[in-house]
């Protein structure tokens, strides 16, 4: 029995499962706190899960949730490997949905799919723009990232309130006087078109597409190697040749500019204009920040981002609904978020262990190879 | 009009909410600072700010004692600087994104308190303003240094309490050796974990007390996310104060200054509008972070786990 334990598919199996007991872990602990509230937790999940995946619209609904969280969560893949720390999802996805509603709302001639594609590249530039300026400052000035990030997420929903209730603001509302943020309604070229009988839209899909490219990216390019190289070892990276600032920048661009494109699919596949309520979670619904959550548990992979996208999707959605049926407030689910991040990130620790471990027995087989030759001891990325 | 904006006694405003603003930032701040020199960056700050500002308000609503409502507030950022020690030192997690876990944790559970125990909006008598015999009366200057509430000026006194206490005591150069070169600190005997337990409880606490000044001094209100960032521009005041507390105190005075000035600029109705003025202190944090950091060295094991050798 031990020494199953102790066999590598095992161990390895139990890696990709640390995420799963994370969640189960964070979720037991939202079942304490729901019994300190005086609600029956089982009741409560149960209306989550009912809420996430009880019918064809709530699951697509659920899938719409997580498109924006699977778009800002490659892009975290691509930044988090590069080591670099993007916190400015948030930012992104306002500045990128401000490029792309401009275009939207200027370009009013133009034939259908050349009309959505222009607005959804505004929306991948004005991401990348936003993401591109700390990546400099950190590259070129040593500006922490993670802080310069979080100061761009509080200019851009200045910004972002500035034009939604002056230059942008939709002519309607001017005229009215509750002035609601938000600007005209988009004319249907610039409407994503649904995929099924539901609100689910093609954003979807490109979301997933994009998550296969980049996830060839990072692996089958030799950029992708390269932005990957700079995150594991900056100092042999600049040692073997490679201009690890120009990396940096990049790998923080990119990051914005998927983030900037979940922007302009929000407002082209949901809302058909940008609204919001004057904060950045009004128009984001914080999907800047939980997209982290959801790449951290799809533990920096792009592909795997995917289920863990839909699952954070879904967790969004449900909340909804218990707050309906049992009263207890969606936060509890920014909550929960939280709490499955601290552990997700704790649980390395296992991880790290298991892998010291394995290179240790495999660098014991090692020592007494027939051929005399030394194998390299496998570096799992 | 803009010419409203320089008369002495708008002036005098200014300064004087100058001084009040910088409070939350300097409890923070400060508690930053020791973790950092001790080698953990906590980017919770703003989820403990926000616990803790609802802790204070809601036993001070409930109970009438506003010392009470300061003590939940220091026992709630106590407890979550526990947990983010735990998770820092003994998982040595990576900091960064375990800081924002716990941000993310406190944003939505303060929501959810907020939500389940009050549900409306209330405000409430928080602490009053003490005016120092004689200083307050001193045209101008009284109003601007000496007639605010106790939480202003202990925030103050923190600043060479904590100079003293990181560069005049043993436990301070422990606290700088552990951030610098944790394994010759330890090989010389001195305990990592727990001296990086202590600034990191001690953290918590300050930022409890930070979010406490808002809640029953500042503000007597809460909010669902009512401290909008401050959390994080506090991280921001450490880097730009240079892990130093007079740099600090610097920071902090500058960016509540541009604030204070942005507030009477809404206040006076000068034409900018709103949000370019609420944007000021950001971009000005950002420049200032470029002209700064660039020359400062971070203290050498920041956001570096500790593992002892076998």
């Amino acid at each position: 029995m031990k020494k199953f334990l102790q066999s590598d598919w095992v161990s390895r199996l139990f890696d990709t499962l640390l995420p799963v007991f994370a969640t189960l872990a964070a979720l037991i602990l939202g079942a304490i706190m729901l019994l300190f509230l005086k609600v029956n937790p089982i009741e409560a999940y149960a209306a989550l899960w009912e809420g996430a995946f009880g019918s064809p619209n709530a699951f697509a609904e659920t899938l719409v949730k997580a498109t924006p969280l699977l778009l800002v969560a490659i892009g975290i893949c691509i930044s988090f490997r590069g080591d670099v720390i993007n916190i400015g999802g948030e930012g992104q996805m306002i500045v990128g949905a401000i490029f792309a509603t401009w275009v939207g709302l200027t370009f009013t001639d133009l034939p259908g799919w050349v009309a959505i594609t222009l607005a959804l590249l505004a929306g991948f530039v004005g991401g990348a723009i936003w993401g591109g300026i700390p990546g400099f400052l950190k590259a070129y000035f040593r500006v922490n990232e993670i802080l310069s990030t979080v100061m761009m997420n509080a200019i851009a929903v200045q910004l972002m309130n500035f034009l939604l209730r002056g230059p942008m603001i939709d002519p309607s509302q001017a005229e009215a006087a509750s002035k609601i943020p938000q600007t005209a309604r988009l004319i249907d070229a610039f409407q994503l078109p649904r995929l099924i009988p539901t609100r689910l839209h093609l954003g979807a899909l490109i979301a997933v597409i994009l998550a296969i490219l980049v996830y060839i990216l990072l692996w089958r390019t030799t950029l992708g190697y390269r932005i990957r190289a700079v995150g594991q070892n900056p100092h042999a990276s600049r040692y073997a040749g490679i201009k690890i600032q120009r990396y940096m920048v990049l790998s923080l661009l990119l990051s914005g500019a998927f983030a900037g494109l979940a922007g302009a699919t929000q407002v082209f596949g949901v809302n058909y204009r940008m609204i919001t309520d004057g904060s950045s979670s009004g128009f984001t619904g914080s999907a800047g920040f939980n997209g982290i959550v959801a790449a951290l548990f799809g533990q920096l992979h792009p592909i795997l981002s995917i289920p863990a996208s839909i699952l954070f999707g879904a967790l969004l959605v449900g909340a909804n609904k218990m707050q309906r049926v049992v009263q207890v407030p969606s936060a509890l689910v920014i909550a929960l978020n939280g709490l499955v991040v601290v552990f997700v990130v704790s649980s390395e620790i296992w991880r790290r262990r298991r892998q010291k471990r394995r290179l240790t027995i495999a660098g014991h087989e090692e020592e007494m190879p027939p051929d005399g030759t030394i194998k390299p001891a496998e570096t799992s990325v | 009009m803009i010419s409203d904006l320089f008369s002495v006694t708008v002036l005098i405003g200014i300064l004087a909410s100058g001084i009040r603003l910088a409070t939350p930032y300097l409890y923070a701040a400060i508690g930053e600072t020791f973790s950092q020199r001790s080698g953990v960056l906590n980017l919770g700050v703003e989820g403990q700010m926000l616990l803790g500002a609802f802790a204070a308000f809601y036993v001070s609503l409930t109970t009438g004692n506003l010392w009470l409502g300061l003590l939940a507030a220091v026992l709630v950022g106590a407890a979550m600087g526990l947990a983010m020690a735990y998770v820092t030192v003994n998982l040595q997690a990576e900091q960064g994104i375990s800081g924002i876990g716990f941000y993310l944790f406190g944003l939505g559970m303060s929501d959810l308190l907020f939500q389940k125990l009050m549900a409306t909006v209330e405000t409430l008598q928080g602490f009053p303003k003490i005016y120092i015999p004689g200083l307050s009366d001193i045209p101008g200057i009284g109003e601007i240094f000496f007639s605010h509430n106790i939480l202003v000026y202990i925030a103050f006194l923190l600043v060479p309490i904590a100079w003293f206490v990181l560069n005049k005591t043993t436990l301070g150069l422990k606290i700088r050796s552990v951030g610098e070169n944790p394994e010759a600190a330890d090989s010389l005997g001195v305990n990592v974990g727990r001296i990086r337990y202590f600034t990191i409880i001690l953290g918590g606490t300050l930022s409890g007390i930070a979010g406490a000044s808002l809640s029953i001094g500042l503000l007597n209100v809460f909010q669902q996310n009512m401290t909008s960032g401050s959390g994080f521009i506090a991280v921001a005041l450490v880097y730009f104060g240079a892990w130093r507390p007079i740099g600090v105190l610097g920071g902090a005075l500058l960016f509540s200054m541009v604030n204070s000035l942005q507030l009477w600029i809404q206040v006076k109705s000068v034409p900018i509008p709103s949000e370019l003025a609420i944007m000021m202190p950001y971009v000005l944090t950002i420049l200032v972070l470029v002209a700064t950091v660039s020359r400062v060295r971070a203290p050498s094991a920041l956001t570096k786990p500790f593992e002892r050798e076998n």
